[in-house]
């Protein structure tokens, strides 16, 4: 069973279509015969000081209802919309990052329609003169290289946020407005309908996610919507190129969930083709709990936003220069970072990759060779240990106790040979978020390597002594029981014992 | 040209503006008279011509990211006809 | 205080002969008295105490440092927001408002000592040439008052005509300063497009939208102007060029200067009463020495059609947030959207519906480019237009309206209303500063004079504005209030 067929067996929206069950195709069956045609909407806040058009805080996450707004973000009779140059500077940077054009003009509009998160009864969005054109995103999924175009990269105002008194929009009596979200930087990132697989389109999104978050205009926050995404999805048959009919699908708040949210659009639309069915244009929901998409048809009345040109806000001219001091600042994209990473230090292109997926782990791994760590070693921390307790934790490394610098010093003791790498592994979990100089520490208990040769032997031969029976099987061929009598030192000495040493030194007592 | 009846309707609920049939009758003749009038526009020869939204030339006029003070919740929500604690209430969103 | 200009208040406040507190009272009272023409909406009580007592203090503190318009009280237009003061844009959907901010003409105002004494009424968001379009009643003409005063600006113009405050302040999108200015027989002056900050202002039409004064010396219009003039961060249309000294242009007169006449401005369509009163004030610059030239406005005719695209079109977005949701009037229905429909089909009166059904027509889709668009380039011809013509002459001298204050109910076609905005609708497009000045009655009412100066030109209208003054008595006719008018308010 495929993965859609999964989804589509948990669904049961009650489509009357859902239960049809003559015609059960799964998701590889549906493939075969249709090519999904993708194409993805993301919008990104941007992570600048104020808001868009005033100087309520962008950052309105946890602020209490309605606490951070302003006559202009309240849209109150009277008010104007002065825009934020970093926003205009955050759009170009991600713009340029994802191989944009940048038009030397262009201007702002007046999205028409009504809804209660958007006081002004119009959203300041961009129409036909966007900061942005022509981009594209490449990427490797199954070893194979995706090229997705960028239509545009283009600025806008969040609206405020709705909450309803039932759980389900359909049923709730009464709803309630909060407008802190209201008027914070948005940047919509539209992309050309270029993917062909959900495992494409997740890739595009995890890349996307990953430039933006690398060029500081975006916390890359799915669950809070920071970062959100829409999907367009039609099917065609193979060989075609005209587009079919296009659904949009919204309320995906995880990778994971475009992924399967996709995977139910095409198994949905592809058992309706096979039936001769037409699909229907329209905006379907992810809902998670049913693992189904459902329509979110309302008495909706045709759109017709009535764009018009931003009447309070001259437009925009951008000089080259102002688009090559932009340019100048953009700092090292993740591929360019991967690849300089495996050819300074070596690294293999999986290590790459991994290392540079969180930029706060590239500048992790960066500072620990900076500090004189191996890289390999410094990769392999970074990846096991610390990334776990990263998450365990919920705290990333440079703002633990331990720190950056912290853990340089861990591994260096490591790496001289002062502490074996399980007494590391068990500081790591004890410092991590107390914090502590773990080399101070490994001084006070005295938690170093039993280096001393004269000290070891004494051992050695003490538990060579106490333990006849093993060196009798050692010496009759059998090799495990080395093991024991290693054990046996590194018991003797709680731990801090190196254990290729003192193997050496028994093979060398126990020799014939 | 003439406007018809659902032409207007169909405004007026782009507008959401609740109008009669008395209404939509007076402001179909007052509309279409207005229009008559101003499709003198369509003579002029524009071929040429750019389009003006603003007429004081100026571009780029924003400020910079600086963070300003807020409203009191009290007096974000003083004038809220409807209001649940700190929130403004609206009805049912959906029909 | 009857009829005292701003220069002789200020006297008498700096001789100590009066307070401004005891200005403010006597403004009230004579606006009051004028209850029966109903030119304003409400007084702002509070804020008046304050503001006077603010006011005397800057007197006491440093009387030569306090500007002329410390302890002088005023009007304004029911579209101005004051923290604390409530605003309702002359309409039932907004009756009850209170901003809870201050829009930054009325602060700059504010900052000068001047004390706001009133209210005025006008159009429902200065939608309208009569100002019968208040949803609070029609506002009387203090010359007639079965006639109307003009609008949008009626109350503001009305008050200052009456004598009861020397300056008042209205908004202008397509003459509603200059026009009613015209009517009631004052000066009322629409700067530059950009000049004083829209800030607190609720707007009409954001593109087209001015505050300016009005008053009974072109002096006085000045003094506002300047106190409210230059750049606002809080508007990003407000112009950064730094404002010129108006007291630099008045008083030097218009001797070699060169007055445009624009053709199309005294073609067919003039009254013959301010056809005669404005060939006589055309002949009164002449004698004071300026050269009078006849130009051409070729898109004066297109520029009713444009404004009538464009400012309905704006305006369409921009009462959307009227919504009932945040402020305002709020009609409870089951579902949202009738909620909207009910809220706004109730709250707006019949020319704010008619102007914002016409402007959603003209962006829907399919009629965008054919009335919008086309609108917007032929805005750019009226423009260039009045640029080419300015190439040749220093200002431009016309009648400000076609027809002197006609009688309420007169022109219930809306458009005939419209037509009366013909020669001052193109001044608004082209962003260009303009004033009506009083030039005569034509069958014992009021005609103006429109003097047009170039973009940022504001001190140069002035100048040629005050020359005109100087030289006639027009100014100094004052309507024959009638007893029911002047009688003790019931
Ligand atoms: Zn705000």
């Amino acid at each position: 069973m495929a993965h859609g067929d999964a989804a589509l067996a948990a669904g049961g929206d009650g489509d009357a279509v859902m239960t049809v069950t003559s015609a059960v195709s799964t998701l590889d069956q549906v493939m075969q015969r249709w090519e999904p045609v993708i194409g993805l909407e993301v919008h990104g806040q941007l992570l600048t000081q104020s808001k868009m058009f005033c100087g309520c805080s962008a950052d309105y996450i946890g602020s209490p209802p309605n606490s951070n707004t302003c006559p202009v973000c309240l849209g109150l009779p009277g008010v104007l919309p002065v825009m934020n140059r970093v926003a205009v500077e955050y759009t170009v940077r991600s713009a340029l990052a994802l191989n944009c054009e940048i038009p030397e003009h262009s201007k702002f509009d007046r999205k028409n329609y009504f809804y209660p998160d958007l006081p002004k009864g119009y959203q300041i969005s961009q129409w036909d003169m966007p900061l942005s054109l022509n981009g594209h995103l490449t990427f490797t999924v199954d070893g194979e290289e995706v090229r997705c175009g960028i239509t545009r990269v283009h600025l806008e105002e969040d609206t405020g946020t709705l909450q309803h008194a039932g759980d389900i929009l359909q049923q709730a009596r009464s709803s309630v407005v909060d407008l802190n979200r209201a008027g914070v930087p948005l940047m919509e990132i539209v992309g050309e309908p270029d993917l062909r697989t959900p495992a494409q389109a997740r890739e595009y999104l995890v890349r996307l996610r990953q430039i933006l978050v690398y060029i500081g205009v975006n916390d890359g926050n799915l669950e809070q919507g920071s970062f959100r995404c829409d999907a367009n999805i039609s099917l065609r048959k193979h060989g075609d190129t005209g587009l079919g009919v296009k659904v949009e699908v919204k309320n995906m708040n995880s990778f994971r969930a475009v992924h399967r949210a996709l995977e139910y659009e095409i198994v949905r639309q592809g058992r309706l083709l096979d039936q001769g069915q037409t699909i229907a244009q329209e905006t379907r929901g992810w809902v998670e709990a049913k693992g189904a998409t459902i329509s979110q048809r309302s008495k909706e009345y045709a759109h017709d936003y009535r764009y018009f040109p931003e009447p309070d806000l001259p437009p925009l001219h951008l000089s080259a220069a102002f688009v090559d001091r932009v340019r100048a600042g953009l700092p090292e994209l993740p591929q360019q970072l991967a690849e300089r990473l495996q050819r300074e230090h070596g690294l293999s292109a999986y290590d790459a990759a991994t290392i540079t997926a969180e930029r706060e782990d590239a500048r992790a791994f960066e500072a620990l060779v900076a500090a004189g760590v191996p890289a390999k070693a410094a990769a392999n921390w970074l990846m096991g240990e610390v990334a776990r307790l990263a998450r365990e934790t919920r705290i990333p490394l440079p703002g633990s106790g331990l720190g950056l610098d912290g853990l340089a010093s861990l591994v260096k003791l490591v790496e001289t040979g002062t502490i074996n790498g399980s007494t590391a592994k068990e500081l790591l979990e004890e410092l991590y978020l107390a914090g502590g100089d773990p080399a101070a520490v490994v001084r006070e208990r005295g938690l170093g390597q039993v280096s001393d040769q004269a000290e070891l032997e004494r051992l050695v031969d003490a538990v060579i002594a106490e333990n006849p029976a093993a060196v009798a099987d050692f010496r009759g061929g059998k090799e495990q029981a080395l093991q024991r009598l290693v054990g046996g030192v590194m018991k003797a000495t709680r731990g801090r014992a190196d254990a290729r040493v003192v193997t050496g030194l028994l093979r060398e007592r126990l020799a014939p | 040209m003439t406007l018809a009846r659902d032409q207007v309707t169909h405004v007026a609920m782009l507008a959401r503006l609740g109008l009669s049939d008395e209404e939509v009758e007076r402001y179909r003749q007052q509309l279409d008279a207005i229009l008559a009038h101003v499709d003198r526009l369509q003579q002029v020869d524009t071929s040429q011509v750019a389009e003006t939204a603003q007429i004081g030339g100026l571009v780029n006029a924003w400020r910079e990211d600086v963070r300003g003070e807020c409203l009191p919740v009290e007096k974000a929500l003083a004038n809220a006809p409807k209001r649940r604690r700190d929130h403004f209430e609206v009805g049912a969103i959906q029909e | 205080m009857s009829g005292e200009t701003v220069g002789e208040l200020g006297a008498r406040l700096r001789r100590g002969e009066t307070t401004p507190g005891e200005l403010a009272a006597q403004a009230r009272s004579a606006l009051a008295a004028l209850d029966a023409l109903h030119p304003v909406l409400r007084y702002t009580e509070a804020l008046t105490e304050r503001q006077a007592g603010r006011a005397a203090q800057m007197l006491a503190d440093s009387p030569e440092q306090a500007g002329p318009l410390c302890g002088i009280p005023f009007a304004y237009k029911d579209v101005l927001c004051v923290e604390g003061v409530e605003t309702s844009a002359g309409s039932k959907i907004l009756q009850g408002f209170i901003p809870p901010y201050t829009g930054t003409a009325l602060a700059r105002l504010l900052d000068a000592g001047a004390v706001p004494v009133a209210v005025t009424n006008c159009d429902e968001f200065a939608m309208g040439s009569s100002n019968e379009n208040s949803a609070f009643g029609p506002v009387g003409n203090p010359w007639d008052p079965s006639r109307v005063p003009g609008g949008s600006s009626g109350g503001s113009a009305a008050v200052v005509a009456a004598g009861a405050v020397p300056f008042s302040l209205g908004t202008d999108t397509g003459g509603s300063i200059r026009q009613p200015a015209s009517f009631c027989g004052v000066a009322g002056f629409k700067p530059t497009y950009g000049r004083v900050s829209r800030y607190g202002l609720i707007a009409f039409a954001s593109s087209l939208d001015q505050i300016g004064p009005f008053a009974r010396r072109v002096a006085d219009a000045a003094h506002v102007f300047t106190a409210m003039a230059g750049h606002d961060p809080r508007d990003s249309t407000s112009s950064p060029a730094p404002v010129e000294p108006v007291s630099e242009q008045l008083g030097r007169g218009v001797q070699g200067m060169r007055l445009g006449v624009p053709r199309e401005y005294m073609a067919e369509g003039l009254e013959p009463g301010v056809r005669t009163a404005i060939a006589a004030a055309l002949a009164q610059l002449e004698k004071l020495g300026a050269t009078l030239v006849e130009v051409s406005l070729p898109s004066t005719e297109a520029a009713l059609s444009t404004y009538y695209i464009i400012a309905p079109a704006e305006c369409s977005a921009n009462l959307a947030r009227m919504d009932g949701v945040r402020f305002g009037l709020h009609v409870d229905r089951k579902s949202l959207t009738d909620t909207y429909l009910e809220t706004r089909g109730q709250g707006f009166g019949p020319e704010v519906k008619r102007r914002i059904m016409l402007g959603t027509y003209a962006l829907s889709s399919g009629y965008y480019d054919a009335y919008y668009r086309q609108a917007q380039k032929v805005r750019t011809l009226i423009a260039e237009e009045f640029d080419r013509a300015f190439e040749t002459v220093d200002a431009l001298v016309c009648p400000t309206s076609p027809i002197v204050a006609f009688p309420k109910g007169d022109k219930s076609d809306p458009l005939s209303m419209y037509l009366c905005d013909v020669l001052t609708l193109p001044v608004n497009l082209a962003g260009l500063p303009g004033i009506s000045i009083p030039c005569g009655l034509s069958e014992g009412l009021p005609v103006g004079l429109q003097v047009i100066g170039p973009r940022l030109q504001d001190a140069r209208v002035l100048r040629v504005a005050q020359a005109y003054e100087q030289a006639t008595a027009w100014h100094t006719e004052t309507p024959p209030l009638p007893p029911a008018v002047t009688g003790t308010p019931s």
